[in-house]
């Protein structure tokens, strides 16, 4: 607790006592007219001065700041609406009530302020993963310093327990890394010389030796905290609609109230002091406080929730999408599948050797980051000799073309044979052919494994209700076909060339209907153009790959699929969540506007409806923060 | 008014010339005002995008960086005239 909290608790018991001192006084003496000397007139103003006198000193804050805000023009502030009730409360002569409504709004107040601070600890501590100090490893030496004054090249040393301060590649040693802070795996990742190790993790037995690549404020950690508190400006349409919802129901509330005052009374519907205390009780509701403070904070423990899940959602809108998801489109290379291809078979032509075959593909994919690429340098497995390749063209979609020793080569997929009466290797591979001066020399065929959890999560979305999973895939239809069965995928399109893809997500996106969203989950680096078109982009992060990071809406940080479904079910808790605190805070201030309307509600259920309220709906979106695992 | 280096400034190029800076606000205790705050602080000249997070506690001004520092003085005024009870980091 902070001082000014304890300060305040310290005013409001010594208020109360007070208080209960002179409820004793006026029942004990001044009520039974024990003081004799006094006439009647004079024990009644008595008992009005001794209240007034608790009064002061319990509300001359509030009284203090409604003062002040009136004379800027703050008219519609909690403070001078309270002063305002409590006062009239005085005018009807129920003193002790309008003591009582003062102090107790003063503790749902400090319960307020207790709530918010607490709420505020919590999703700071959980977002704790900054790192605060870096073993500098210079002339064998180590000096603790600031992650901030390190700086790229710079060699660290981290011993074992210790938060992995910087990005950077491990030079010496071997050790286990805990990445559960960044991406809520228990199950911790080996590392050895030449392996990256990302901020935010925990080293585990090992010491390490680690250079670092990038620095501070490029690192992981600091780029998940700022896109963490970045995520809360981006405003769901609840979160909108709040706020101009606020903006209008202070006004009607006192405008309402004002009339209350008045009418009722003129036309004799209601005694005037009958009138007057429901003015007042609607002048206390007219603050929407509850319902501005405790849907952002629903939406901020979302995220947090998430991000302790290993899961980045970038904005609150982006929450309410991931809860009305129907439908899924998948990438499948890296997404689905690993993503590391190998080669299998080499199926070379009459007149031709595998080896020889393998050997022209490796020289002309060499220039390619492609997986598929990457697997036929890896099978070749030497290196690669610059002279024999000119030329070299990559044809998005198709292969690539080169001249090799003079003559012209196309090393592809099945599009490159156009024209060419080749029978097509049928089989469930990747397959990539070879063309030299047109003749057709042969394929190589590349598989990719199918990830470990893919089968996990299609079960899990389709048990969260996804109605419809779509597979897209530039692959050949075998292979889209046989991982798309096994994973039991409802629409599964192969062959695909890039703007193939953007076509049938737009024409997915026409059939959604309503509410109902669409999400794209894709490694980040080829799907830009449709991770930007769907509601929500979802990218495989790699433990923080830029380009991922930068283009998706939403990044897995472990690559894992299961949690996607993860991301649907802490949405949905929170949306749900945001709707219980609007039911309660309003329907609370409704119902007892209705009260108070008809004469039943006092001054008590109108404080409760504006700060009791209020603590209740922050205490209920805490629960955004627990993220009840199965 | 406090001047604290390390609660301080975060800048962010976002292309455009266009710079996010963030300002942290202590002692706000009505999320309402916050809202009305924000709304004021966006209609200053030159303020592409305003965000005042009352959990977060934080001001995020989106703006030209030749306008940044006319523009948080002019916020500064703002919040002392309207809410002086606030802290603003500068």
């Amino acid at each position: 607790m902070s001082k000014t909290q304890i300060k305040g608790i310290k005013r409001i018991v010594l208020a109360m006592v007070l208080y209960f001192a002179v409820i004793l006084f006026n029942r004990l003496v001044l009520e039974p007219g024990k003081l004799s000397f006094l006439s009647t007139k004079e024990n009644q103003i008595a008992m009005f001065v001794s209240f007034f006198i608790v009064y002061l000193f319990s509300g001359w804050k509030v009284l203090l700041k409604a003062g002040k805000n009136i004379r800027r023009g703050k008219v519609f502030d909690e403070n001078f609406l309270m002063s305002i009730a409590s006062l009239g409360a005085f005018a009807i002569g129920e003193y002790s009530e309008a003591v009582a409504v003062m102090l107790f709004y003063q503790v749902g107040g400090w319960f307020e302020d207790f709530a918010v601070e607490k709420s505020r600890k919590s999703i700071t501590e959980m977002m704790d993963i900054s790192p605060e100090y870096a073993n500098l490893w210079k002339d064998n030496q180590v000096t603790q310093l600031d992650p901030e004054e390190i700086v790229i090249g710079d060699m660290i040393i981290i011993k074992p327990g210790e938060k992995v301060p910087l990005d950077g590649q491990v030079v010496e040693g071997n050790s286990f890394i805990d990445t559960s802070a960044l991406t809520g795996e228990p199950v911790p990742r080996e590392v050895t010389v030449g392996d990256p190790v990302i901020s935010g993790c925990v080293n585990k037995e090992g010491t390490l030796l680690v250079r670092v690549e990038k620095e501070y404020e490029d690192s992981t950690v600091v780029k998940i905290l700022e896109l963490v508190e970045n995520a809360s400006s981006k405003k769901a349409k609840v979160e909108n609609f709040i706020t101009k919802f606020a903006r209008y129901y202070t006004p009607i509330v006192v405008i309402a109230a004002v009339f209350l005052a008045i009418i009722p009374s003129l036309t004799g519907l209601m005694v005037w002091s009958d009138s007057l205390r429901s003015a007042c009780i609607f002048l206390v509701i007219s603050c929407p406080c509850a319902l501005v403070i405790s849907v952002p904070l629903s939406f901020f423990g979302g995220i947090g929730a998430a991000s302790k899940a290993g899961i980045l959602i970038k904005g609150s809108n982006y929450i309410e999408s991931l809860s009305n998801i129907s439908t899924i489109i998948f990438d499948k290379t890296g997404t689905l599948t690993k993503g590391d291809f190998k080669v299998v078979q080499i199926l070379p032509q009459e007149g031709f050797s595998k080896e020889e075959l393998i050997e022209i593909a490796a020289h002309v994919e060499r220039l390619s980051n492609h997986p598929i690429a990457r697997s036929i340098q890896e099978a070749y497995g030497k290196e690669v000799d610059l002279a024999r390749v000119e030329n070299i063209q990559e044809v998005p979609g198709y292969g690539i073309k080169a001249q090799y020793n003079g003559k012209k080569v196309s090393v592809g997929n099945y599009r490159i044979l156009e024209g060419l009466k080749v029978t097509l290797s049928q089989e469930a591979f990747t397959s990539v052919y070879i063309l030299m001066d047109g003749q057709y020399l042969g394929a190589i065929l590349i598989a990719d494994e199918l990830k470990k959890t893919s089968e996990a999560a299609m079960v899990q979305l389709k048990a969260a209700g996804i109605h419809k999973t779509v597979m897209l895939t530039g692959d050949k239809n075998a292979v889209a076909q046989m991982i798309g069965k096994q994973l039991n995928i409802d629409e599964i399109y192969g062959e695909l060339l890039p703007q193939d893809k953007l076509a049938i997500t737009e024409s997915i996106l026409e059939k959604s209907q309503g509410k109902e969203t669409v999400a794209f989950v894709g490694d980040g680096m080829n799907d830009a153009p449709v991770l930007a078109r769907v509601d929500v982009g979802v990218a495989m992060g790699s433990l923080g790959s830029d380009a991922a990071i930068e283009a998706a809406d939403v990044v897995l940080m472990d690559d894992d699929p299961r949690k996607i479904a993860t991301a649907i079910r802490i949405s949905r808790k929170t949306m749900w969540i945001v709707k219980e605190n609007i039911i309660i805070a309003l329907g609370v201030k409704l119902l007892v506007m209705a009260l108070g309307l008809i004469g039943i509600a006092t001054m008590w259920e109108a404080v409760f409806a504006d700060v009791g309220v209020s603590v209740l709906a922050i205490a209920n979106a805490m629960r955004t923060l627990h993220d009840g695992k199965k | 008014m406090y001047v604290n280096d390390k609660t301080n400034i975060n800048k962010k190029k976002t292309g455009r010339n266009i710079m996010k800076k963030k300002y942290k606000i202590e002692h706000m205790d009505c999320a309402n005002c916050a809202a009305k705050i924000e709304t004021m602080i966006g209609k200053i000249d030159g303020v592409e995008g305003a965000t005042l997070s009352f959990i977060t506690q934080k001001l995020t001004i989106e703006a030209a960086e030749e306008h940044q520092a006319r523009i948080i003085q002019e916020v500064s005024t703002i919040i002392k005239k309207q809410e002086p009870d606030w802290v603003v980091h500068i």
